[in-house]
């Protein structure tokens, strides 16, 4: 990925940055610039808490050629408490123990790296919250 | 607005085509349209294609095939949205000739994705998903539609079985298309034992990779009336977009763009669902197919699934689905696929479609759509 891709999307990448539209009260992740739902412009941007549950998940066996090491792996859309929904790999779980419903907490992880000596990149795994 | 008819198409044998460039490809299905049509010259084209930039190294592919097709030098567009670029650049030519712009339009797609690895192949068609919210976390585009099986499966029970059952469907209908790139019946047990893709998805739930190409001509319905041939009349036409990622959708058990889509080709059709004697669906993989059948009103929310098992979309059914053998068993360039549809509706109408004919079809549709769901296009069609 061209280093400027990734460094405009640090707050988002790293610090999981939303915008709240003080419009209507949306929340989006990323932030965004109009509101779809009230086409208002203003927006308030926030931390998002490392919460959330699965809506819909599913698990990779056949990757594309970046994620080829990966494989199998699950990824899951995760609804998080503050309102967006993410796509993201869910991480340390057996694939039958993964049900929608099911509480996650967001944790930092290695994601993959460009070749053999190249970037590795990092970001945000969901892990199950467990009782 | 004049009205618009459908008076030739056209489409060669898909599949690995090792042997022949992308223009060949274009060209042959086109030239099959133009014979159909019993034109030489069209006054404007419109080629459907989604990345002939990864595939063939080529942009700029407007030119290169009003060229090659002996066009020079007329208006060519090059059309794109994803999965959906035949379809829309069907709809393109029929706005064309509607609005009073040009005579005779053609209306292409191609897409030759067999020259390149399947990683580079994955790569280019992962493009038509949100590449940086979606694509980071290394789903794919099996993986997004097996979310979307799993949402059905839980609030509507809709079965592992019953998906298999589209793609058996799928290729008994394929079976009898001359042009279908995997001939083959299959069954649900081999369908369930195929290799896993994306749970609960495996590779027979899924469309293949494919070269080909299909093209449609289009003119005024007062003009098509002098051939004397079968008048086939574009009656409907809706196209609607919806978020780029998947997970930005508050419903993932229904398609918006498609209903969205129906409801303006339906509206200006002056047709409902119960009208309709087949349909085209946009099969790209199993759960496509039952989602798309309810969100185009065929079925209530839910009752896609058991109308698969009922065998209310075989060909002898209620209502046939994907009477050509679909994306799934006839193949799927990407961006021919939508024109494919066209050139299956217009052999049913005109009561030419051999073994695979849908008895008394008078009235068909087409469903087209790119990505996950984030555009789709409809067509419905009449013989007049
Ligand atoms: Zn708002």
């Amino acid at each position: 990925m061209p280093p400027s891709r990734s460094w405009r999307s640090y707050p988002q990448t790293y610090r999981l940055e939303a915008a709240r539209c003080k419009g209507c009260g949306k929340a989006y992740y990323p932030p965004r610039l109009i509101c779809p739902g009230c086409k208002g412009r203003e927006f308030e941007h926030f931390r998002m808490k490392p919460s959330g549950t699965i809506v819909s998940h599913t698990v990779i066996r056949t990757p594309s050629s970046e994620f080829s090491g990966l494989a199998p792996f699950a990824v899951g859309i995760v609804e998080m408490d503050d309102g967006p929904r993410l796509t993201l790999q869910l991480a340390d779980v057996g694939f039958e123990e993964i049900k929608t419903g099911l509480p996650v907490r967001l944790e930092f992880r290695r994601m993959y790296s460009e070749g053999e000596s190249g970037v590795i990149h990092y970001g945000h795994k969901a892990v199950l919250v467990r009782k | 607005m004049r009205d618009v008819a459908v008076v030739g198409v056209g489409m060669q044998e898909w599949g690995e085509l090792w042997g022949k460039s992308t223009r060949d490809i274009f060209v042959e299905s086109a030239l099959l349209a133009m014979d159909d049509a019993g034109v030489d010259q069209l006054g404007a084209m419109y080629v459907g294609s989604m990345s002939p930039g990864i595939f063939a190294a080529q942009e700029h592919l407007e030119s290169v095939m009003a060229d090659y097709l002996g066009q020079l030098p007329i208006p060519a567009t090059r059309v794109e949205s994803a999965c959906a670029s035949g379809g829309l650049a069907f709809r393109l030519a029929y706005v064309n000739v509607a609005s009073g712009m040009h005579d005779v339009v053609l209306a292409g797609g191609i897409e030759k994705m067999t020259d390149v690895s399947g990683g580079e192949a994955t790569h280019a068609l992962s493009t038509a998903a949100d590449m940086k919210w979606e694509g980071v976390s290394g789903v794919t585009f099996p993986g997004l539609y097996a979310m979307l099986a799993v949402a059905h499966m839980e609030r509507y029970g809709t079965t592992r079985e019953q998906l298999a059952m589209v793609s058996v469907k799928n290729h008994e209908n394929g079976y009898s298309n001359s042009r279908a790139q995997f001939r083959m019946k299959i069954t649900v047990d081999q369908v369930l034992d195929s290799v896993k893709v994306a749970d609960p998805l495996n590779i027979l739930d899924c469309s293949p990779i494919t070269d080909g190409a299909a093209a449609a001509v289009l003119m005024p319905l007062e003009m098509a009336k002098k051939l004397g041939k079968p008048i086939i009349q574009v009656i409907g036409t809706g196209h609607a977009t919806d978020t780029i990622a998947l997970h930005d959708r508050a419903d993932l058990t229904t398609l918006r763009a498609v209903t969205e889509a129906a409801k303006q080709a339906y509206a200006m059709a002056g047709k409902q669902p119960a009208d309709i004697d087949l349909v085209e669906v946009h099969d790209c993989f199993t759960i496509a197919e039952i989602i798309v059948s309810e969100s185009l009103g065929f079925f209530e929310p839910g009752k896609g699934g058991p109308a698969v098992e009922a065998g209310e979309t075989a060909r002898t059914g209620r209502i046939p689905i994907n009477p050509s053998g679909g994306l799934k068993s006839k193949g799927h360039p990407v961006g021919a696929t939508g024109v494919a549809q066209i050139v299956e509706l217009v052999e049913q109408l005109r009561g030419q479609a051999g073994e695979r004919q849908v008895k008394d079809a008078r009235v068909g549709m087409a469903q087209n759509m790119g990505g996950s769901g984030g555009s789709s296009v409809v067509h419905i069609l009449e013989v007049k």
